[in-house]
């Protein structure tokens, strides 16, 4: 291998290092530490007065994992924890209800309207996501429209009570982490040949029967990537639960917040966010295993 | 398989396992399929021949269940077929890009049709095994199809299509993807897997050459119309207009009116001064009216010296020569301007003779070699 081809490789590398592993490497390090009332707010920090050396054994000598330890001793932590893996999983799934109907109606769609199909899913993007998350609490307020159209029409006479629950979350989650799911599942429905549906009627499968024995796994991959770029993301979702949510939906994108700019403990947000990654990595790892089969099977 | 046991189309009382009555296909205005009759025997081995576009595809699609009939009506065994859908018909289908499933092994691949039969479990392993073995294909039974070379999907595709045991199996253009050399072998593969299993096949081809070595019998159709349906060689030696006489094989046309008609005989007056031509008299020509004297290349005779007792000879001027290896065709130039060909074995005789460029030569044929047919 020559030098430039391995210069090549080296900038997807540098770039890891440089932006994920170096900013990690600080945040592990603040979650070893102690709170302190000082800038910045936690000790020990990096103190060379008397050499570079003796700093290093002194910043050694303060490190422990006392806020980890503390993080399973205050059930706040775990529970937030397990609430968001909870929602993370039920919003997941909830987008994958809608979005498999939408990504297959738009596989199925005469090829000259795909184009201005995908376009739409994709238009939302194009406005600040905080905007959208601010118009559905005008949605979905008592007084908002949802409530107004339904006590129009009659359907109830008391405004239902959707804004600030766990419901409001899971229709955020699902509304702006759509096209995550729509995206990967249409484009593997695309490829999609007809002439396999056909084929496995003419072996006498009957319509539904072709769709799940061939279409459903032929989506398969789609499916499995779209709901880990929903669930992974939505594990860590702070902005969402604190704007749609109520005081009694708990995750730890919120706690972390919280523990971060309320509390302003530092070390104790950051072994959060350590634990969350960690938490992360293993659906990461899965998810490019997924990326990898599906690349190999496309050989 | 031409033998003259098996000819059920020339039995009035023989049961036709495919009757298509009347049938139109009408995509919108345009008309794909134009008031076909049509009777497919069982066991035959019967090939759909024509130009793109022409509705082979579209007349298998009917008979798989994948397109509605406008008009008419298609029936499979004495069972009509209005609004059946293809997994209630004793039919499978062989795809033209396989449709294989990819997600599935070789095996599963066979068993998938199986499974979802009335086929007992424990048979299914069994039938599946058979069916490798019958396209021999033993050793890959675990691969997956992207790991399968074009002649070995085909194959798969082929088997899986056979593991039901159909009635009737639709093959559209099952080799149009393999090269010269594999073609040929698994035409004659699928011939014999034809004998063995009974199954009655039905076969698009854009190849004349392919389904004459195949078929039973050929449907020539043109336009979304059946020009003629008849054994190969009826097909070959007898079409019945000159679309077909064109389209199947090499042929010289020569045009002109019909100018005596007399049961199996025929003559064809086709240029000032010159004696008619002799033939045999196709279908539908009549004493007065324009026509056209077809004949192949290789049953005309060419010669040096005007050959005696007999009628049909012409003089022309050789103008160019192929060598076919063991044949030689030679294009001969009519004093009307007409190009012929004819075509002779490389034998010593002829050789020696040594027939070349800007020779004067005389193209003989006997009164049976050539056919009249209206134009
Ligand atoms: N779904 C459709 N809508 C409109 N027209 C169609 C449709 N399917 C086929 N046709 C038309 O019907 C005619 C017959 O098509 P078909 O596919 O049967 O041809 P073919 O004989 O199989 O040709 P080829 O040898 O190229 O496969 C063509 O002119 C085609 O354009
Ligand atoms: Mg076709």
């Amino acid at each position: 291998m020559n030098f430039s081809r391995k210069a090549l490789i080296g900038i997807p590398y540098v770039w890891l290092l440089v932006l994920f592993l170096v900013p990690f490497l600080i945040v592990f390090k603040i979650s070893l530490s102690d709170y302190a009332i000082s800038i910045p707010p936690y000790t020990p920090t990096l103190d060379t007065t008397n050499g570079w050396w003796a700093g290093i054994r002194e910043l050694w000598a303060g490190w422990d994992f006392e806020n980890f330890v503390f993080l399973t001793q205050d059930d706040l932590y775990w529970k937030a924890y397990l609430s968001s893996l909870k929602i993370a999983v039920i919003a997941t799934l909830l987008t994958l209800l809608v979005g498999f109907p939408i990504a297959y109606g738009m596989a199925s769609a005469p090829p000259e309207w795909r184009t201005s199909l995908l376009m739409l899913v994709i238009l939302p993007f194009w406005t600040s996501f905080l905007i959208r998350v601010y118009a559905w609490i005008g949605i979905l307020s008592n007084e908002g429209f949802l409530n107004q159209f339904l006590m129009w029409t009659g359907i109830t006479s008391e405004p239902l009570v959707i804004l600030n629950t766990d419901w409001a979350v899971y229709i955020g989650i699902v509304y702006t982490y759509l096209p995550f799911m729509v995206l990967p599942i249409y484009s593997s429905l695309e490829k999609l040949d007809e002439s396999l549906i056909e084929a496995a009627l003419d072996l006498g499968c009957t319509r539904i029967g072709a769709f799940w024995s061939v279409t459903i796994h032929l989506a398969k991959p789609g499916v499995i990537a779209g709901s880990f770029l929903v669930f992974i993301p939505t594990l860590g979702e702070f902005v969402i639960p604190s704007l749609l949510g109520g005081s009694k939906t708990l995750m730890i994108g919120k706690v972390l917040w919280e523990e971060f700019f309320s509390n302003r403990d530092w070390p104790v947000a950051a072994a959060v966010a350590v634990i969350l990654l960690m938490i992360l990595i293993v659906p990461i790892v899965l998810f490019q295993q997924n990326q990898q089969k599906q690349r190999e099977a496309a050989k | 398989m031409n033998n003259a046991q098996f000819a059920p189309w020339e039995d009035p009382a023989a049961k036709p396992l495919i009757e298509f009555k009347g049938v139109t296909k009408n995509y919108g205005t345009f008309t794909a399929i134009d008031n076909i009759d049509l009777k497919i025997y069982p066991r035959e081995f019967f090939a759909l021949l024509g130009p793109s576009g022409c509705g082979k595809t579209t007349l298998m699609r009917m008979l798989g269940g994948f397109e509605t009939v406008t008009k008419g009506s298609i029936t499979i065994d004495g069972e009509d077929m209005a609004g059946i859908p293809p997994n209630k018909r004793a039919v499978n289908m062989m795809f033209q890009s396989y449709a294989l499933f990819p997600h599935l092994s070789v095996a599963d691949n066979l068993a998938f049709g199986l499974k979802r039969s009335d086929m007992p479990k424990s048979e299914i392993q069994g039938r599946v095994e058979e069916m490798l073995r019958l396209v021999k294909l033993q050793k890959f039974a675990g691969r997956k199809p992207h790991q399968l070379s074009g002649g070995q999907k085909q194959r798969v595709a082929l088997a899986r299509a056979l593991a039901k045991a159909p009635k009737l199996l639709l093959l559209d253009e099952p080799l149009g993807a393999l090269d010269k050399k594999l073609r040929q072998e698994t035409q004659f593969e699928l011939m014999d897997i034809q004998e063995k299993t009974g199954t009655t096949f039905v076969i698009v081809t854009h190849d004349q050459e392919e389904a004459m070595t195949v078929a039973s019998r050929i449907a020539v159709m043109d336009d979304g119309k059946l020009v003629q349906v008849d054994t190969p060689d009826r097909i070959y030696e007898a079409p019945n207009s000159v679309y077909v006489a064109d389209f199947i094989g090499d042929v010289n046309i020569i045009e002109g009116g019909v100018s005596n008609v007399s049961g199996e005989a025929a003559e064809l007056s086709w240029s000032e001064g010159k004696p008619a031509i002799k033939g045999v008299s196709g279908e539908r020509i009549q004493k007065g009216s324009s026509g056209a004297f077809a004949i192949r290349p290789e049953k005309i005779a060419i010669s040096r010296d005007k050959p005696v007792d007999v009628h049909n000879c012409v003089q022309g001027v050789v103008e160019d020569i192929a060598y076919l290896g063991n044949m030689s065709t030679y294009y001969v130039r009519l004093d009307n301007g007409s190009l012929i060909k004819a075509q002779t074995a490389n034998s010593r005789r002829i050789a020696r003779r040594g027939l070349t460029w800007e020779d004067s030569v005389w193209l003989s044929w006997t009164d049976t070699a050539g056919i009249i047919l209206p134009t």
